[in-house]
């Protein structure tokens, strides 16, 4: 995935000579995850440079940049490293259209890894989206795959509005076949990753590989899943995922971050309000715990697992249930 | 100013992006320029040569046995130092953070301060933790991955580790405020704190903020910046224009460069520092200037940014050595001290060694404890829901 979101950028580069990638070691280093591996040198040190350590510094000259006419594409190293930004991407860059009725547009992508499951440290490992999607005026993004990162990243470039762009680092070294094509998925749109009858898995970032995961061991106890990766966390693609879940009629919505609070309220909030219905369980949530992020001895237990997200399956009052398609359990 | 024509153009041949970029002619002259001598202010007293110099305004009377005890502090915690190290290679740590290079710095300034002081550390001050009196088994703990934190800060007098760049230095500061306003502050026997960051820290929204409110504060706090030269892979100059000592200037309080390879030295000035502030006059800011001779962690690679060189021409300026020479010109010290020494640390590297290894795991539970002061019916719901099905697994029903 590091292959293809340095790819990405590269081409974006390359497409358009107002795109500049800065932030701290992304220059000669090329970035701590190798993101930026050779783009300064390739494109030189006025498109791709280093900056001091300032994470408030990288967004809010980005925002003065854009303002200029550049397209700037920003690194800040870790999820929690990125919280001395906070301001300017809550206060300026989401709400500079809102504040100029529409008349300045900051084409800024804040680039953040996040989550964990890398044996990170503190302050390494957080899953910051809650704090970006209850932001209005940003999109967020995230891919679960390498394809969708190269297409997300291109797509988020040529955005017009501001992109909070969440690259589930421990998904860094996974391998897979990339396009280099244009997606004509764009970039606001879920994608069913696996079709099935009986329960939608709803899944973004690092989830989505345990979400299929889950699947398969699901199928083997007869149950048939369905998995949708959310790509666009801001804005939510309610048709594609109330489609799935009035056809299934079951939802577990899976995130490493804190669940109370987080991003599948959210989620279950709306459904429960579009397919009331259709739904034989309540909406399942399986999240990270309320608590701050263990040290790497402990993640293990706090992020949701592939058992843990089959038990939330299994807990979806099946007992009642008259259409399950499949055999045993 | 932003027309496209103005930006570089690619090299039509530009090969793929699978290289790191060389530093170009000028980083490397920068960088060289940059970590050449430290400039007519840095403060010495005891030269690379080991031969020991005055200085007009900072001098210090160590015995040979204040000074054989610098000595061994530094091979202890180098020791200590290349052992974690090891055991991250062997796999027994996640991560390292090395201090290799300096020594000096650390010690200088940790010996300078008093029991009732209070320091705030970075990530990379395993030698403060050794004067604060942690011992090195203490550390192993963030960096095996079962812990945050280990001491307790309050009784150690040595706050956490804070591992985002810089957030310290304004903790540190309203420390420093509430030693002040609880009168601790004022004669000789006044209290002080003092705050260590890198050169990479001081651009930080953070440390400017903990420099403003020091001064208009008067707080008795040391602001301790180990400029090691890199912030990973960032030489200091993309930090500051001028040496960092002089920002302190515009602050309203006075910056001393110190020869941060030099204990004495360090040890002179953060002492003095240390009373300016117990006695009411601080701030103080003292640039430790010093060089990170191993990587910025185990996770990092610096022969992608910086040259051979540069290591080669501060491994001349070795902390460490140079007390040695100057321990046996003065016949301070002999060879069976020395061996003493070594010895000793060959213990400390055994028991550090023993005890990583040994460490048990965690209990899982304990990611539920320490979030709240009083019990939360929500965690604990949430616990004993996690710890029923976790002992589904070990009554095999899954």
């Amino acid at each position: 995935m590091a292959a293809a979101l340095n790819r990405a950028l590269a081409d974006a580069l390359d497409a358009d000579e107002r795109v500049l990638v800065f932030g701290e070691d992304v220059g000669p280093l090329g970035g701590v995850f190798r993101v930026t591996d050779g783009l300064a040198a390739r494109f030189g040190e006025r498109r791709v440079f280093d900056t001091p350590l300032a994470e408030s510094g990288i967004v809010g000259t980005a925002i003065g940049m854009a303002l200029n006419g550049m397209r700037p594409v920003v690194e800040m190293q870790f999820d929690a490293f990125a919280y001395p930004a906070f301001e300017q991407i809550t206060s300026h860059l989401a709400k500079m259209r809102n504040r100029t009725r529409g008349a300045v547009e900051l084409p800024v992508v804040v680039r953040i890894p996040y989550g964990g499951g890398i044996g990170g440290v503190e302050h390494h490992c957080d899953s910051s989206e809650a704090y970006y999607t209850h932001t209005p005026g940003l999109r967020v993004v995230t891919p679960g795959t390498p394809d969708d990162a190269y297409a997300l990243l291109r797509d988020a470039v040529e955005c017009p509005d501001p992109v909070i762009f969440l690259e589930p680092k421990r998904h860094y070294w996974t391998r897979g076949d990339v396009p280099l094509g244009r997606s004509s998925l764009g970039m606001d749109r879920a994608l069913v990753r696996r079709p099935g009858r009986d329960v939608t898995l709803i899944a973004y970032g690092s989830m989505v590989s345990t979400a299929l995961e889950t699947a398969e061991a699901a199928a083997e106890e007869g149950w048939d899943v369905e998995v949708v990766d959310l790509r666009s966390l801001t804005p939510f693609d309610d048709a594609t995922v109330t489609e799935s879940v009035r056809r299934t009629g079951r939802a577990v919505v899976v995130h490493e971050a804190s669940g109370f609070g987080g991003y599948g309220a959210e989620v279950a909030a709306r459904l429960t309000e579009r397919c009331f219905h259709h739904l034989h369980a309540p909406i399942l949530r399986v999240t990270g715990f309320d608590v701050p992020y263990p040290p790497p001895m402990l993640e293990e237990h706090h992020l949701p697992s592939v058992d843990r997200v089959l038990d939330a399956v299994a807990r979806l009052q099946w007992d009642d249930e008259v259409v399950r398609s499949g055999v045993g359990a | 100013m932003s027309s496209p024509e103005q930006w570089t153009r690619p090299e039509p041949d530009a090969g793929p992006a699978a290289t790191a970029a060389r530093p170009t002619a000028e980083q490397v002259i920068a960088g060289l320029r940059a970590t050449d001598e430290g400039g007519a202010d840095l403060v010495q007293l005891l030269t690379p040569e080991g031969e020991r110099v005055q200085h007009p305004d900072f001098d210090i009377d160590v015995t040979a046995e204040e000074l054989r005890g610098l000595y061994r502090d530094m091979v202890l915690v180098r020791r200590v130092d290349r052992e974690a190290n090891a055991l991250q290679r062997k796999g027994q740590l996640g991560i390292w953070v090395p201090l290799l290079g300096q020594e000096a710095a650390q010690i200088g300034a940790g010996r300078a301060m008093r029991p009732t002081d209070m320091a705030f550390p970075s990530y990379r001050e395993h030698g403060i933790a050794w004067c604060r009196g942690i011992p090195p088994t203490d550390l192993l703990g963030i960096f095996r991955g079962t812990d945050h934190g280990t001491w307790d800060p309050l009784e150690k007098r040595f706050h956490p580790y804070t591992i985002v760049i810089g957030n310290q230095v304004l903790n540190a500061a309203g420390y420093a405020m509430g030693q002040k306003f609880d009168g601790a502050v004022g004669d000789d026997d006044g209290e002080a704190t003092i705050c260590f960051f890198g050169d990479g820290a001081t651009s930080q929204g953070d440390v400017h903020e903990g420099f403003v409110w020091g001064a208009v504060y008067d707080a008795p706090l040391v602001f301790f910046c180990q400029n090691n030269q890199w912030a990973i892979s960032e030489p200091t100059e993309r930090q500051s224009r001028l040496p960092l000592y002089q920002r302190a200037r515009g602050y309203g309080f006075p910056g001393i460069r110190v020869d941060g390879n030099d204990v004495l030295a360090t040890l002179a000035v953060t002492r003095w520092a240390l009373d300016e502030c117990r006695n009411g006059n601080g701030p103080v800011l003292i640039e430790a200037f010093t060089y990170r001779m191993d990587a910025h962690t185990t996770s990092d690679d610096p022969t992608r940014y910086r040259l051979s060189d540069e290591l080669e021409m501060w491994k001349l300026k070795d902390p460490i050595e140079r007390v040695k020479v100057h321990l046996v010109k003065q016949q301070w010290a002999d060879a069976a001290y020395f061996e003493g020494v070594e010895a000793e640390a060959d213990v400390l590297a055994a028991e550090l060694r023993d005890f990583c290894v040994a460490m048990p795991e965690p209990p899982a539970q304990r990611i539920f404890s320490g979030v709240y002061a009083e019990a939360s019916p929500v965690l604990d719901a949430q616990r004993d829901e996690f710890l029923d099905y976790v002992s589904g697994f070990a009554g095999g029903e899954h």
